[in-house]
């Protein structure tokens, strides 16, 4: 989700950049987050878990959103 | 030369904008092209945003880029995720954009779209975004705590209490207010009743393929909703004209009202994936796809405006609203300007993902000012259909009659001259049995919305397409906000009620969840039904009522953030929230004010009860009530929303009292007393 790659001036990698911003800001607004940054980050720090599954991870972001006892659901009017 | 450059183009988009707004200004007796609205808008946002929220950053909040945010120092790849800037803007915007900056400046467009437009724009650099902008700012450097919990650690105890407590009444209105402008658009209406009620099964189809079909597929599953609502849309049309499926999907406003609550109650307690999570993709997509085809389409169309600039209403007598301009027209028009419930998202989950402190300029103050010019497109969109056409759809039925005829003749002596044929004919074009009288804004805005977007796709015949797809789209997201806003108020409530007795609290338990659900949707249903049943046609009296709380919220949120200003020892800054501190203080203790003692009673809850309850004590029946019976309703209902006026009078003056104390002692103070999380700088990647 943070693009760290060094930017490119090729314009297929700008366009799968493009597209790829747009994919994970449709997903985030309705509270998923990107998954591919999940698994890195607890390959990274937790080498001697297991990450979720991806349908795990699907579960665990819309009980996040919704769920019980969480209100960050909540929407403005 | 180097002041030049750098200046240099500003001062131009400067320029621009102030000749845009001269036009629009000075252009009397002719209608003016809506571009020069636009222009006009954007420019003040540009400016807004180059000048004014780089002085907040540097002076006030001094954001440092070296400094670690929450997202790094809490990241656990859930919660705390450093996000692009771009796509955490998305997420905010989608989260902070509704019903509200849709509603307000179409309601706000009976005194001309003059007055409306300068307050959202002032109102929006000056107050609005400056409020989302500095708690997220608070926010975030506390770990991404959420309001009131900033509220209780930077005021006090019971300061965080007060302002739990108003958070839930607040919801208990907007919910109302939210779920009554659906009720008030579906009313009588086969056609947007069957889409509305299709998303139900289109949701729960969803819900089960996304969870287990193919779980995850977001894009998948929404493209899916999507070709099934628009098959809806048109299966609409012809339910419409189905000899037994028209009347069946015909249900008077308070048939509609008993269905949303029952519904309202039902859905907060389904497991979300079944309907809340994908109904909610549906409308997050079509809200934000809607948005972007109405910016598109008011720039290829070109509409003028018929709407005056400003109209005779501007003294209070408008058949909309009651009150005059100051300061009913600050209130009404909340979202756009400045909307208290944004301080609820700016510490909910997106001060969480923030990646680096310098993002929250472009995702808090450049967030509020997207969102503001959603409230521009809606004014704009109210404007551009014939004034006579927006009194009949937004006047009280009980001065309108119910033929074309009566409505004419009615909103001719209101002075915009109609003809019956004109009214009947819209009627017609949009698919719809009556257009008179269908307060709410929706219906309006979805008449605007269908003439702007005919003009460029579809012509004539499509009218009646857009109209239903506008009405959709905004039925979609209320019932989204209505369904995850019973949910949110039930656990609000869940946590109060826990103050009282901790069994309450437990909220994966059956009984306490039910019993919270059961109160929180009874609240706002009461309020709900008082507002459909309301001969007045309920947006005439509740609107306010929201408006007031909603902007009261804001004067909440904002205290907290000049009482941070204080402890930061940054005092001399201070104006910055104190000046639309006082301003929002002064607009929504003079409207309490008066909705409780004003001795109008077309304006003052009291003296309408008093006026009533005089007629009571005389036996007679004062219209438009029908029986004593209802007679005794208007006065108590009067009453009830008189004691919600004072409770929120009573919860901003506390609020404003314990800042001030708190600012008068962190302002002795000798040294920095904000509670900052440790400014740890954060490790070089």
């Amino acid at each position: 989700m943070s693009s760290t790659a060094a930017p490119s001036l090729n314009f297929r990698d700008r366009l799968r950049a493009f597209n790829k911003c747009v994919c994970d800001g449709a997903r985030l607004m309705v509270g998923q987050g990107d998954y591919g940054t999940y698994v890195a980050h607890i390959q990274k720090t937790h080498p001697d878990q297991a990450p979720m599954t991806e349908r795990e991870f699907f579960r665990n972001r819309e009980n996040a959103r919704f769920g019980v006892g969480n209100t960050s659901g909540f929407r403005c009017c | 030369m180097g002041a030049l450059q750098k200046h240099g183009p500003w001062a131009l988009v400067g320029a621009l904008g102030a000749a845009a707004l001269a036009v629009v200004a000075t252009e009397r007796g002719e209608s003016i092209n809506a571009l020069w609205v636009v222009v006009a808008a954007v420019c003040v946002y540009l400016i807004g945003y180059r000048y004014y929220s780089l002085y907040i950053s540097n002076n006030v909040m001094r954001l440092d880029p070296k400094r670690e945010t929450p997202a790094h120092r809490h990241n656990d790849g859930l919660d705390y995720v450093p996000t692009n800037k771009t796509v955490l803007f998305g997420h905010h915007f989608a989260a902070i954009a509704g019903a509200g900056p849709l509603v307000g400046p179409v309601l706000a467009a009976q005194m001309g779209y003059l007055p409306g437009m300068l307050w959202i724009l002032a109102g929006v650099v000056l107050a609005g975004a400056v409020q989302d902008f500095m708690i997220l700012f608070i926010s975030m450097r506390r770990d991404g705590r959420s309001l009131g919990e900033l509220i209780r650690a930077e005021l006090g105890v019971i300061p965080g209490v007060i302002a739990l407590f108003g958070t839930f009444m607040i919801m208990v209105i907007l919910l109302a207010v939210l779920a009554m402008i659906v009720v008030k658009a579906l009313a009588e209406s086969p056609w947007g009743t069957f889409t509305v009620a299709a998303t139900i099964p289109i949701a729960i189809l969803m819900g089960l393929y996304a969870r287990y079909i193919r779980p995850g597929k977001i894009g998948e599953v929404s493209i899916i909703g999507f070709v099934l609502l628009m098959a809806a849309i048109l299966g609409g049309g012809q339910i419409n004209e189905h000899p037994t499926w028209g009347p069946a999907f015909t249900f008077t406003g308070t048939q509609l009202t008993w269905m949303l609550i029952g519904y309202g109650f039902v859905a907060a307690i389904l497991p979300v994936w079944l309907l809340l999570a994908p109904r909610d993709y549906l409308s997050t997509f079509l809200k934000i796809g809607t948005i972007v085809g109405l910016a598109l389409g008011i720039v290829v169309v070109a509409p003028h405006m018929q709407m005056p600039a400003t109209t005779k209403f501007v003294d209070g007598t408008g058949p909309v609203w009651a009150g005059s301009l100051f300061p009913f027209l600050f209130i009404t028009i909340a979202c756009g300007a400045v909307s208290g419930f944004h301080a609820l998202i700016s510490s909910g989950t997106t001060p969480k993902l923030v990646d680096n402190e310098m993002d929250t300029r472009f995702i808090g103050y450049g967030g509020m000012l997207m969102e503001s010019f959603v409230a521009i497109m809606a004014l704009v969109a109210a404007s551009v259909i014939d004034p006579g056409i927006y009194f009949t759809m937004n006047s009280p039925g009980a001065l309108l009659g119910t033929s074309p005829e009566t409505a004419a003749a009615a909103v001719t002596k209101l002075g915009f001259p109609i003809g019956a044929d004109v009214i009947a004919q819209t009627a017609k074009d949009v698919g719809e049995h009556s257009i008179i009288s269908r307060t709410g804004g929706a219906p309006t805005l979805a008449v605007g919305m269908a003439h702007i977007i005919s003009s460029a796709i579809g012509g004539k015949a499509m009218m009646a397409f857009w109209y239903h797809f506008a009405i959709l789209f905004e039925a979609l997201f209320i019932l989204t906000a209505v369904d995850a806003g019973t949910r949110a108020g039930r656990f609000m409530l869940q946590d109060l009620l826990g103050l009282i007795s901790p069994t309450f609290k437990d909220t994966s338990s059956w009984g306490p969840s039910v019993v919270a659900t059961a109160l929180c949707v009874g609240a706002w249903g009461y309020f709900l039904y008082q507002g459909v049943t309301d001969p007045l046609g309920g947006i005439y009296t509740l609107w306010p009522l929201f408006g007031i709380s909603n902007q009261m919220l804001a004067a909440v949120a904002l205290t907290l953030a000049t009482v941070v200003i204080f402890k930061m020892k940054r005092e001399r800054y201070a104006f910055i929230t104190i000046i639309p501190t006082v301003w929002l203080c002064i607009c929504t203790l003079t409207a309490g004010w008066q909705k409780i003692f004003s001795p109008d009673p077309k304006i003052g809850f009291l003296s309408h009860a008093d006026r009533f309850s005089a007629a009571i004590a005389e036996g007679k029946v004062l219209g438009p009530a029908k029986s004593m019976d209802d007679m005794h309703k208007i006065v108590f209902n009067d009453r009830i929303d008189a004691a919600l006026a004072v409770f929120f009078v009573g919860l901003v003056i506390a609020i404003v009292v314990f800042g001030v104390m708190a600012c008068v002692k962190a302002y002795r103070a000798d040294r920095w007393t904000a509670l900052e999380a440790d400014p740890k700088l954060a490790p070089a990647e």
